[in-house]
Protein backbone atom coordinates (compact mmCIF):
# COMPACT_ATOMS: atom_id res chain seq x y z
CA UNK A 1 0.00 0.00 0.00
CA UNK A 2 2.92 2.62 1.01
CA UNK A 3 4.58 1.91 -2.38
CA UNK A 4 1.52 2.76 -4.10
CA UNK A 5 0.61 5.94 -2.27
CA UNK A 6 4.52 6.58 -3.04
CA UNK A 7 4.19 5.94 -6.59
CA UNK A 8 1.25 7.62 -7.35
CA UNK A 9 1.93 10.66 -5.78
CA UNK A 10 5.91 10.50 -7.87
CA UNK A 11 4.08 10.08 -11.33
CA UNK A 12 1.28 12.93 -11.19
CA UNK A 13 3.23 15.65 -8.57
CA UNK A 14 2.30 17.98 -11.32
CA UNK A 15 -1.41 16.95 -11.80
CA UNK A 16 -1.48 16.95 -7.51
CA UNK A 17 0.50 20.45 -7.39
CA UNK A 18 -1.91 22.16 -9.76
CA UNK A 19 -5.17 20.34 -8.30
CA UNK A 20 -4.13 21.26 -4.78
CA UNK A 21 -2.93 25.17 -5.48
CA UNK A 22 -6.16 25.44 -7.51
CA UNK A 23 -8.02 24.55 -4.86
CA UNK A 24 -6.47 26.05 -1.83
CA UNK A 25 -6.87 29.29 -3.52
CA UNK A 26 -10.41 28.80 -3.21
CA UNK A 27 -10.39 28.19 -0.07
CA UNK A 28 -7.97 30.83 1.14
CA UNK A 29 -10.08 33.54 2.75
CA UNK A 30 -9.11 37.43 2.63
CA UNK A 31 -7.15 37.01 5.66
CA UNK A 32 -4.63 34.77 3.86
CA UNK A 33 -4.86 36.61 0.31
CA UNK A 34 -4.44 39.99 2.19
CA UNK A 35 -0.89 39.17 4.20
CA UNK A 36 0.22 37.36 1.00
CA UNK A 37 0.97 38.13 -2.52
CA UNK A 38 -0.22 35.74 -5.90
CA UNK A 39 3.43 34.85 -6.18
CA UNK A 40 4.28 33.97 -2.50
CA UNK A 41 0.93 32.27 -2.55
CA UNK A 42 1.48 29.56 -5.46
CA UNK A 43 5.31 29.79 -4.80
CA UNK A 44 5.14 28.39 -1.43
CA UNK A 45 2.51 26.21 -2.14
CA UNK A 46 4.30 24.60 -4.87
CA UNK A 47 7.33 24.27 -1.94
CA UNK A 48 4.55 22.86 0.53
CA UNK A 49 3.74 19.80 -2.26
CA UNK A 50 7.37 19.28 -2.51
CA UNK A 51 7.45 19.03 1.21
CA UNK A 52 4.90 16.24 1.08
CA UNK A 53 5.96 14.29 -1.74
CA UNK A 54 9.70 14.25 0.12
CA UNK A 55 7.94 13.43 3.42
CA UNK A 56 6.84 10.25 1.89
CA UNK A 57 10.27 9.60 0.26
CA UNK A 58 12.35 9.59 3.43
CA UNK A 59 11.71 9.79 7.13
CA UNK A 60 15.34 11.18 8.61
CA UNK A 61 16.37 13.72 10.72
CA UNK A 62 17.47 16.07 7.24
CA UNK A 63 13.55 15.81 6.78
CA UNK A 64 12.12 17.01 9.89
CA UNK A 65 14.60 19.65 10.10
CA UNK A 66 13.53 20.75 6.61
CA UNK A 67 9.93 20.85 7.42
CA UNK A 68 10.82 22.90 10.73
CA UNK A 69 12.44 25.33 8.63
CA UNK A 70 8.96 25.34 5.91
CA UNK A 71 6.70 25.54 9.17
CA UNK A 72 9.23 28.36 10.60
CA UNK A 73 8.81 30.22 7.22
CA UNK A 74 4.99 29.72 6.68
CA UNK A 75 4.79 31.16 10.22
CA UNK A 76 6.88 34.13 9.26
CA UNK A 77 4.52 34.75 6.64
CA UNK A 78 1.58 34.94 8.90
CA UNK A 79 -1.30 32.68 7.45
CA UNK A 80 -3.35 31.01 10.14
CA UNK A 81 -3.04 27.76 11.37
CA UNK A 82 -6.12 26.19 10.11
CA UNK A 83 -5.32 27.54 6.38
CA UNK A 84 -2.38 25.06 6.80
CA UNK A 85 -3.60 22.10 9.06
CA UNK A 86 -6.47 22.17 5.66
CA UNK A 87 -4.22 22.06 3.63
CA UNK A 88 -2.82 19.14 4.68
CA UNK A 89 -6.15 17.47 4.61
CA UNK A 90 -6.91 18.87 1.43
CA UNK A 91 -3.73 17.10 -0.24
CA UNK A 92 -4.75 13.71 1.21
CA UNK A 93 -8.14 14.19 -0.30
CA UNK A 94 -6.78 14.47 -3.20
CA UNK A 95 -4.26 12.00 -3.25
CA UNK A 96 -7.12 9.27 -2.11
CA UNK A 97 -9.51 10.50 -4.56
CA UNK A 98 -6.70 9.92 -7.79
CA UNK A 99 -5.76 7.02 -6.69
CA UNK A 100 -9.73 5.76 -6.15
CA UNK A 101 -10.25 6.85 -9.57
CA UNK A 102 -7.50 5.72 -10.96
CA UNK A 103 -8.77 2.04 -9.73
CA UNK A 104 -5.44 1.24 -8.44
CA UNK A 105 -7.53 -0.37 -5.20
CA UNK A 106 -10.33 -2.43 -4.69
CA UNK A 107 -13.22 -1.11 -2.98
CA UNK A 108 -12.29 -3.33 0.15
CA UNK A 109 -8.66 -1.60 0.15
CA UNK A 110 -9.95 2.03 0.63
CA UNK A 111 -9.97 2.03 3.70
CA UNK A 112 -6.17 0.23 4.10
CA UNK A 113 -5.30 3.26 1.84
CA UNK A 114 -7.23 5.86 3.74
CA UNK A 115 -5.05 4.97 6.76
CA UNK A 116 -1.87 4.70 4.80
CA UNK A 117 -2.37 8.59 3.44
CA UNK A 118 -3.17 9.09 6.94
CA UNK A 119 -0.78 7.70 8.82
CA UNK A 120 1.63 9.83 6.45
CA UNK A 121 0.29 12.81 6.84
CA UNK A 122 0.13 13.16 10.03
CA UNK A 123 3.17 13.83 11.53
CA UNK A 124 3.42 16.94 8.87
CA UNK A 125 0.31 18.46 10.65
CA UNK A 126 1.22 17.66 14.10
CA UNK A 127 4.63 19.24 13.37
CA UNK A 128 3.33 22.22 11.38
CA UNK A 129 1.05 23.05 14.81
CA UNK A 130 3.79 22.09 17.12
CA UNK A 131 6.48 24.83 15.64
CA UNK A 132 3.27 27.05 15.39
CA UNK A 133 2.44 27.06 19.05
CA UNK A 134 6.06 27.13 20.29
CA UNK A 135 6.36 30.37 18.16
CA UNK A 136 3.07 31.81 19.86
CA UNK A 137 4.29 30.67 23.18
CA UNK A 138 7.63 32.31 22.79
CA UNK A 139 6.12 35.98 21.80
CA UNK A 140 3.60 35.45 24.47
CA UNK A 141 6.34 35.40 27.36
CA UNK A 142 8.63 37.28 25.56
CA UNK A 143 5.66 40.30 25.69
CA UNK A 144 5.03 39.42 28.90
CA UNK A 145 8.38 39.68 30.22
CA UNK A 146 8.65 43.26 28.17
CA UNK A 147 5.72 44.28 29.61
CA UNK A 148 6.23 43.90 33.34
CA UNK A 149 9.52 46.02 32.86
CA UNK A 150 7.44 48.79 31.66
CA UNK A 151 4.60 48.17 34.27
CA UNK A 152 5.34 50.65 37.23
CA UNK A 153 8.26 52.00 37.78
CA UNK A 154 8.59 54.20 40.55
CA UNK A 155 11.37 57.01 40.01
CA UNK A 156 13.12 59.59 42.84
CA UNK A 157 13.21 62.97 41.03
CA UNK A 158 14.49 64.78 43.94
CA UNK A 159 14.59 64.82 48.02
CA UNK A 160 10.98 63.35 49.03
CA UNK A 161 9.63 63.67 45.58
CA UNK A 162 9.16 60.91 42.88
CA UNK A 163 7.53 59.96 40.17
CA UNK A 164 5.23 56.97 38.77
CA UNK A 165 4.59 57.38 35.25
CA UNK A 166 1.99 55.09 33.51
CA UNK A 167 1.27 54.40 30.10
CA UNK A 168 -0.91 51.62 29.18
CA UNK A 169 -3.78 49.85 29.65
CA UNK A 170 -4.16 48.99 33.37
CA UNK A 171 -5.56 45.48 34.38
CA UNK A 172 -5.67 43.89 38.03
CA UNK A 173 -1.97 42.04 37.47
CA UNK A 174 -0.51 45.38 36.51
CA UNK A 175 -2.59 47.51 39.19
CA UNK A 176 -1.51 45.10 41.79
CA UNK A 177 2.21 45.69 40.82
CA UNK A 178 1.79 49.70 40.76
CA UNK A 179 0.43 49.26 44.83
CA UNK A 180 3.22 46.86 45.42
CA UNK A 181 5.91 49.19 43.88
CA UNK A 182 4.48 52.74 45.05
CA UNK A 183 4.24 51.38 48.83
CA UNK A 184 7.72 50.27 48.61
CA UNK A 185 9.13 52.50 46.88
CA UNK A 186 7.78 55.20 48.94
CA UNK A 187 9.43 53.92 52.11
CA UNK A 188 12.48 53.09 50.18
CA UNK A 189 12.96 56.30 48.76
CA UNK A 190 11.69 58.21 51.79
CA UNK A 191 9.53 60.08 49.62
CA UNK A 192 6.59 62.22 51.06
CA UNK A 193 5.03 63.12 47.59
CA UNK A 194 4.51 60.67 44.74
CA UNK A 195 3.31 62.07 42.01
CA UNK A 196 1.19 59.52 39.41
CA UNK A 197 1.51 60.17 35.75
CA UNK A 198 -1.60 59.32 33.91
CA UNK A 199 -0.81 61.25 30.26
CA UNK A 200 -0.49 57.95 28.78
CA UNK A 201 -3.62 56.27 30.14
CA UNK A 202 -5.94 55.54 27.30
CA UNK A 203 -9.02 55.16 29.60
CA UNK A 204 -9.72 55.64 33.00
CA UNK A 205 -12.86 53.86 34.09
CA UNK A 206 -14.37 52.92 37.54
CA UNK A 207 -12.16 49.81 38.08
CA UNK A 208 -8.61 52.13 37.01
CA UNK A 209 -9.60 55.09 39.20
CA UNK A 210 -10.91 52.59 42.19
CA UNK A 211 -7.15 51.40 41.93
CA UNK A 212 -5.68 55.03 42.13
CA UNK A 213 -7.95 55.67 45.24
CA UNK A 214 -7.07 52.64 46.60
CA UNK A 215 -3.52 53.39 45.65
CA UNK A 216 -4.00 56.79 47.31
CA UNK A 217 -5.25 55.80 50.37
CA UNK A 218 -2.52 53.26 50.97
CA UNK A 219 0.21 55.81 50.45
CA UNK A 220 -1.36 57.98 52.90
CA UNK A 221 -1.32 55.24 55.51
CA UNK A 222 2.17 55.30 55.22
CA UNK A 223 2.66 58.95 55.82
CA UNK A 224 2.81 60.74 52.41
CA UNK A 225 1.16 62.81 49.98
CA UNK A 226 -0.23 61.45 46.35
CA UNK A 227 -0.88 63.40 43.54
CA UNK A 228 -2.42 62.52 40.48
CA UNK A 229 -0.82 64.20 37.03
CA UNK A 230 -2.13 63.97 33.37
CA UNK A 231 -6.13 64.10 33.91
CA UNK A 232 -6.30 65.24 29.99
CA UNK A 233 -9.65 67.34 29.61
CA UNK A 234 -11.74 64.67 28.17
CA UNK A 235 -10.67 61.78 30.77
CA UNK A 236 -11.89 64.54 33.65
CA UNK A 237 -14.89 64.93 31.57
CA UNK A 238 -15.40 61.30 31.58
CA UNK A 239 -14.32 60.85 35.22
CA UNK A 240 -17.38 63.48 35.90
CA UNK A 241 -19.67 61.95 33.90
CA UNK A 242 -19.06 58.18 35.44
CA UNK A 243 -19.49 60.67 39.26
CA UNK A 244 -16.29 59.13 40.57
CA UNK A 245 -15.25 61.02 43.43
CA UNK A 246 -11.94 62.10 43.40
CA UNK A 247 -11.85 64.84 46.03
CA UNK A 248 -9.75 62.67 48.59
CA UNK A 249 -6.50 62.80 45.96
CA UNK A 250 -5.26 66.25 44.47
CA UNK A 251 -5.27 66.49 41.15
CA UNK A 252 -3.59 68.67 38.68
CA UNK A 253 -3.87 68.51 34.71
CA UNK A 254 0.67 68.17 33.79
CA UNK A 255 3.50 66.43 35.64
CA UNK A 256 4.79 70.41 35.67
CA UNK A 257 2.14 71.55 37.51
CA UNK A 258 1.76 68.71 39.94
CA UNK A 259 5.81 68.85 40.16
CA UNK A 260 5.88 72.94 41.25
CA UNK A 261 3.12 71.44 44.04
CA UNK A 262 5.02 69.19 44.98
CA UNK A 263 8.03 71.19 45.50
CA UNK A 264 5.98 73.73 47.00
CA UNK A 265 4.70 70.89 49.57
CA UNK A 266 8.58 70.47 50.21
CA UNK A 267 9.23 74.26 51.44
CA UNK A 268 11.30 73.91 47.87
CA UNK A 269 11.21 76.43 44.78
CA UNK A 270 13.38 75.57 41.79
CA UNK A 271 15.18 79.09 41.04
CA UNK A 272 17.41 80.11 37.55
CA UNK A 273 21.03 80.38 38.85
CA UNK A 274 22.91 83.18 36.78
CA UNK A 275 22.17 84.32 32.95
CA UNK A 276 21.74 81.84 30.40
CA UNK A 277 24.70 82.24 27.72
CA UNK A 278 24.62 82.15 24.26
CA UNK A 279 26.76 79.23 23.61
CA UNK A 280 25.99 77.59 26.91
CA UNK A 281 25.27 73.73 27.32
CA UNK A 282 21.83 74.62 28.92
CA UNK A 283 20.84 75.95 25.81
CA UNK A 284 21.31 73.40 23.39
CA UNK A 285 20.17 70.64 25.59
CA UNK B 1 -27.66 50.13 6.95
CA UNK B 2 -26.03 49.04 10.22
CA UNK B 3 -23.00 47.34 10.15
CA UNK B 4 -21.68 45.04 13.20
CA UNK B 5 -18.36 43.80 14.42
CA UNK B 6 -17.97 42.01 18.28
CA UNK B 7 -15.11 40.88 20.62
CA UNK B 8 -15.99 38.09 22.51
CA UNK B 9 -14.75 38.65 26.61
CA UNK B 10 -13.32 35.94 28.20
CA UNK B 11 -9.96 37.25 29.43
CA UNK B 12 -8.98 40.76 30.86
CA UNK B 13 -6.89 41.21 27.58
CA UNK B 14 -10.43 41.03 25.00
CA UNK B 15 -11.74 44.52 27.17
CA UNK B 16 -8.99 46.61 25.73
CA UNK B 17 -9.66 44.37 22.53
CA UNK B 18 -13.69 45.92 22.71
CA UNK B 19 -12.52 49.47 23.17
CA UNK B 20 -10.18 49.63 21.27
CA UNK B 21 -12.65 48.45 18.54
CA UNK B 22 -15.32 50.76 19.87
CA UNK B 23 -12.77 53.76 19.81
CA UNK B 24 -11.55 52.74 15.88
CA UNK B 25 -15.50 52.99 15.14
CA UNK B 26 -16.19 56.17 16.67
CA UNK B 27 -13.02 57.24 14.83
CA UNK B 28 -14.67 56.89 11.45
CA UNK B 29 -17.92 57.89 12.32
CA UNK B 30 -16.46 61.27 13.15
CA UNK B 31 -16.81 61.26 17.12
CA UNK B 32 -14.54 64.40 19.05
CA UNK B 33 -11.98 63.55 21.31
CA UNK B 34 -13.97 63.72 24.49
CA UNK B 35 -17.05 61.50 22.90
CA UNK B 36 -14.75 58.99 21.68
CA UNK B 37 -13.47 58.86 25.51
CA UNK B 38 -17.12 58.61 26.85
CA UNK B 39 -17.44 55.38 24.29
CA UNK B 40 -14.44 53.81 25.04
CA UNK B 41 -15.20 53.83 28.74
CA UNK B 42 -18.33 52.76 28.70
CA UNK B 43 -17.23 49.71 26.61
CA UNK B 44 -14.46 49.41 28.99
CA UNK B 45 -17.24 49.59 31.87
CA UNK B 46 -19.39 46.95 30.24
CA UNK B 47 -17.17 44.43 29.05
CA UNK B 48 -15.54 44.42 32.28
CA UNK B 49 -18.83 43.77 33.74
CA UNK B 50 -19.52 41.22 31.39
CA UNK B 51 -15.67 39.50 32.71
CA UNK B 52 -16.25 40.10 36.05
CA UNK B 53 -19.78 39.10 36.90
CA UNK B 54 -20.43 36.22 33.87
CA UNK B 55 -17.07 35.32 32.89
CA UNK B 56 -17.83 35.66 29.31
CA UNK B 57 -19.97 37.37 26.55
CA UNK B 58 -19.93 39.01 23.94
CA UNK B 59 -19.54 43.16 23.19
CA UNK B 60 -20.89 44.42 20.25
CA UNK B 61 -20.27 47.62 18.12
CA UNK B 62 -22.88 48.30 15.30
CA UNK B 63 -22.77 51.85 13.05
CA UNK B 64 -25.98 53.60 12.93
CA UNK B 65 -27.55 56.33 10.39
CA UNK B 66 -31.02 57.72 11.55
CA UNK B 67 -32.02 59.60 8.71
CA UNK B 68 -28.48 61.03 7.85
CA UNK B 69 -28.18 61.21 11.63
CA UNK B 70 -24.88 58.96 12.61
CA UNK B 71 -24.25 57.17 15.97
CA UNK B 72 -22.69 54.59 17.50
CA UNK B 73 -24.07 51.65 19.04
CA UNK B 74 -22.61 49.09 21.55
CA UNK B 75 -24.36 45.96 22.46
CA UNK B 76 -23.17 43.99 25.63
CA UNK B 77 -24.34 40.33 25.80
CA UNK B 78 -23.78 37.56 28.36
CA UNK B 79 -25.12 34.54 29.89
CA UNK B 80 -23.93 34.64 33.02
CA UNK B 81 -26.39 35.21 36.73
CA UNK B 82 -28.20 37.80 35.12
CA UNK B 83 -28.95 41.48 37.58
CA UNK B 84 -30.87 40.83 40.61
CA UNK B 85 -32.32 44.10 41.06
CA UNK B 86 -31.59 46.26 37.99
CA UNK B 87 -33.21 49.49 40.14
CA UNK B 88 -30.43 48.83 42.86
CA UNK B 89 -27.39 48.26 40.15
CA UNK B 90 -28.30 51.43 38.44
CA UNK B 91 -27.63 53.21 41.60
CA UNK B 92 -24.74 55.13 42.62
CA UNK B 93 -22.59 53.67 44.55
CA UNK B 94 -23.71 50.22 44.60
CA UNK B 95 -21.57 46.75 44.11
CA UNK B 96 -21.76 43.30 44.93
CA UNK B 97 -17.98 43.06 44.10
CA UNK B 98 -16.50 45.40 46.09
CA UNK B 99 -15.86 48.20 43.24
CA UNK B 100 -17.23 51.53 43.04
CA UNK B 101 -20.58 51.04 42.18
CA UNK B 102 -20.54 53.72 39.34
CA UNK B 103 -20.32 51.78 36.54
CA UNK B 104 -24.09 51.10 34.90
CA UNK B 105 -25.29 54.40 36.27
CA UNK B 106 -22.00 55.71 34.65
CA UNK B 107 -22.29 54.59 31.39
CA UNK B 108 -25.82 55.62 31.46
CA UNK B 109 -24.73 59.35 31.88
CA UNK B 110 -21.76 58.54 29.35
CA UNK B 111 -24.13 57.91 26.58
CA UNK B 112 -27.21 59.21 24.67
CA UNK B 113 -29.63 55.97 25.18
CA UNK B 114 -29.36 53.39 27.70
CA UNK B 115 -31.56 49.94 28.42
CA UNK B 116 -30.93 47.22 30.13
CA UNK B 117 -32.38 43.80 30.13
CA UNK B 118 -31.85 41.04 32.59
CA UNK B 119 -33.19 37.66 33.81
CA UNK B 120 -32.25 35.49 36.13
CA UNK B 121 -30.24 32.70 35.44
CA UNK B 122 -30.48 33.53 31.69
CA UNK B 123 -28.33 36.67 31.44
CA UNK B 124 -28.11 40.18 30.43
CA UNK B 125 -28.34 42.47 27.40
CA UNK B 126 -27.43 46.34 27.50
CA UNK B 127 -27.63 48.66 24.68
CA UNK B 128 -26.36 51.80 24.79
CA UNK B 129 -25.92 54.44 22.05
CA UNK B 130 -24.33 57.37 21.28
CA UNK B 131 -25.21 59.90 18.78
CA UNK B 132 -23.13 62.52 16.54
CA UNK B 133 -24.03 65.98 17.55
Amino acid sequence: MNSLIINYIDNHKEHILNLWVEKMKEKADERVLRVVSNQVFVGTSREFVEMVTSNLNDENEEYSERLRDFAEKVVKLGWPISFVTEGIQVFSNIVFDGIKEEKLVTEEDEMKLFYGIYKRTNPMTNEIVNVYSTTWERTVSLQKIALQELSAPLIPVFDGISVMPLIGAIDTERAKQIMENLLNGVVKHRSEVVLIDITGVPVVDTMVAHHIIQAADAVRLVGSQCMLVGIRPEIAQTIVSLGINLNQVTTKNTLKKGMEAALEIMNKKMIQVGEISEDSNIKTI
Amino acid sequence: MDIQSCVNIQTEWDIVAARQLGRNVAKELGFGVVDQARITTAISELARNIFIYAHKGRVCIEKMNDKGHAGLRIIAVDSGPGINDIRLAMEDGYSTSGGLGAGLPGVKRLMDEFQIVSSQGKGTEITAVKWIR
